[in-house]
């Protein structure tokens, strides 16, 4: 069946990481893992796009398209033709 | 010996304490019910928690009153600092998404509060939730301050302070029913006029609807079939939908049997797609969600979510003319 999650933004290149682990550390869903002093992108799936990996890797190893995630803010974006998602939430 | 901080300093030390009074908890009280939603807000500058010396380590956080407390709270009998950001009241997570919690608010904060005059020490304790709007290298290249991620829970602070390394387990985010719990008040404000509208002109389908959608569902959430939240939500939809089309149905045994079956199929087809458009609306209050998933969700549902719901009420207004 259809599983709106099963992919995402998320592209690892392993060729520029230098294993400094941070990933791993900031990532809230388990996505990389340590191995042999390299990152490993082990789960992808479980990926939010919140960005964490990709603001805080110094090698640039890392892409993900992150952004405001809530359906009413895609949607009001949409009907008032705003590129980018402004949240209301506190 | 017991390093004093130099109060000579020119900017100003705020002091706090580990302990919530009630005033605090009226004021979280308000936040989950949205009263004044972007009021809850702490002073952002540097902050005394205990009795803290230059060696003390440095918490950062956001200056949403529930962000700020959780942490504070969480840091009984230890001594520390905490660096509160501009965060314009909104909690670490969504901040680190808007970037307010990020790195130039980060090294604004770290200069106007003089934080190298206080501290002897080089080392910031970040939310592992704040991390998205972060860029640790670059704070340390932009103040010499090293940015060190703590746990996602502020809970787990204490743990982590003995050896600083958070375990895996201190690193995933959870959405526990606590949590789905907490959240449903937001979601019952965000609806109640329309739910109070359809009360008052006696619409209880759609009401049940916009109930199910907002107490039900954050509850149920994992146990519901299929991964999508719209899909959730339609099934979630049609549960609720089931006895009001029996009821529909049953009603008036004396009238023509195409008119009960099309009374019972308004409800049929209105009651789904609100719980799953607000299902799917709920994908913004979770800590798993993707923002391209939502988006491959919407061009998914929400075309069906439209023609259900636009049918069933030409269907409901067709019926009382006919009648």
């Amino acid at each position: 069946m259809f599983n709106a999650y099963q992919t995402n933004t998320l592209q690892y290149d392993p060729a520029l990481c230098t294993g400094c682990g941070i990933c791993m550390e900031v990532c809230p869903h388990g996505a990389f893992e340590m191995r042999d002093r390299l990152a490993y992108l082990v789960n992808p799936q479980a990926c939010m796009e919140c960005g964490a990996c990709q603001s805080n890797c110094p090698f640039n190893a890392i892409h993900v398209e992150s952004g405001v995630g809530c359906a009413s803010a895609i949607i009001r974006a949409a009907l008032l033709g705003k590129k980018e998602a402004t949240c209301s939430c506190g | 010996m017991t390093a004093e901080i130099d109060k000579s300093s020119k900017a100003e030390l705020h002091v706090t304490t580990s302990t919530l009074n009630a005033k605090n908890y009226w004021d979280h009280f308000l936040a989950r019910w949205a009263v004044n939603r972007e009021g809850h807000r702490v002073e952002p500058g540097l902050y005394a928690l205990g009795k803290p010396t230059p060696d003390s380590p440095v918490f950062v956080s956001a200056n949403y009153t529930l962000s700020f407390d959780t942490l504070r709270s969480s840091l009984k009998d230890i001594d520390g600092f905490i660096l509160v950001l501009d965060t314009k009241g909104i909690n670490v997570l969504c901040a680190a998404g808007k970037g307010t919690f990020g790195t130039d608010e980060l090294v604004n904060r770290i200069q106007t509060t003089q934080l190298q005059e206080v501290v002897n020490h080089r080392t910031l304790i970040l939310p592992q939730l704040g991390a998205p709007g972060v860029s640790g290298f670059e704070v340390t290249k932009r103040t010499h301050f090293k940015v060190e991620y703590g746990p996602a829970c502020a809970r787990d602070l204490p743990e982590y302070l003995k050896t600083h390394t958070a375990t895996p387990a201190m690193r995933r985010v959870q959405f526990t029913l606590m949590n789905r719990l907490t959240l449903i008040p937001v979601e019952l404000v965000s609806v109640l006029l329309p739910l109070l509208i359809l009360l008052l002109i006696g619409w209880k389908g759609p009401a049940a609807a916009i109930l199910a959608g907002t107490i039900l569902f954050p509850i149920l959430l994992p146990w519901i079939p299929t991964h999508n939240f719209s899909t959730k939500g339609f099934i979630l939809g049609a549960v609720v939908a089931l006895p009001f089309a029996i009821a529909a149905f049953m009603k008036d045994p004396g009238s023509a049997l195409w008119l009960r079956s099309a009374w019972a199929l308004v409800y049929v087809l209105l009651i789904p797609p609100i719980t799953a458009y607000l299902a799917l609306n709920f994908t913004g209050a979770t800590t798993f969600t993707s923002r391209s998933g939502v988006q491959r969700e919407m061009f998914a549902y929400i075309p069906t979510m439209a023609w259900m719901f636009g049918v069933g009420l030409l269907l409901n207004i067709g019926i009382i003319f006919v009648r």
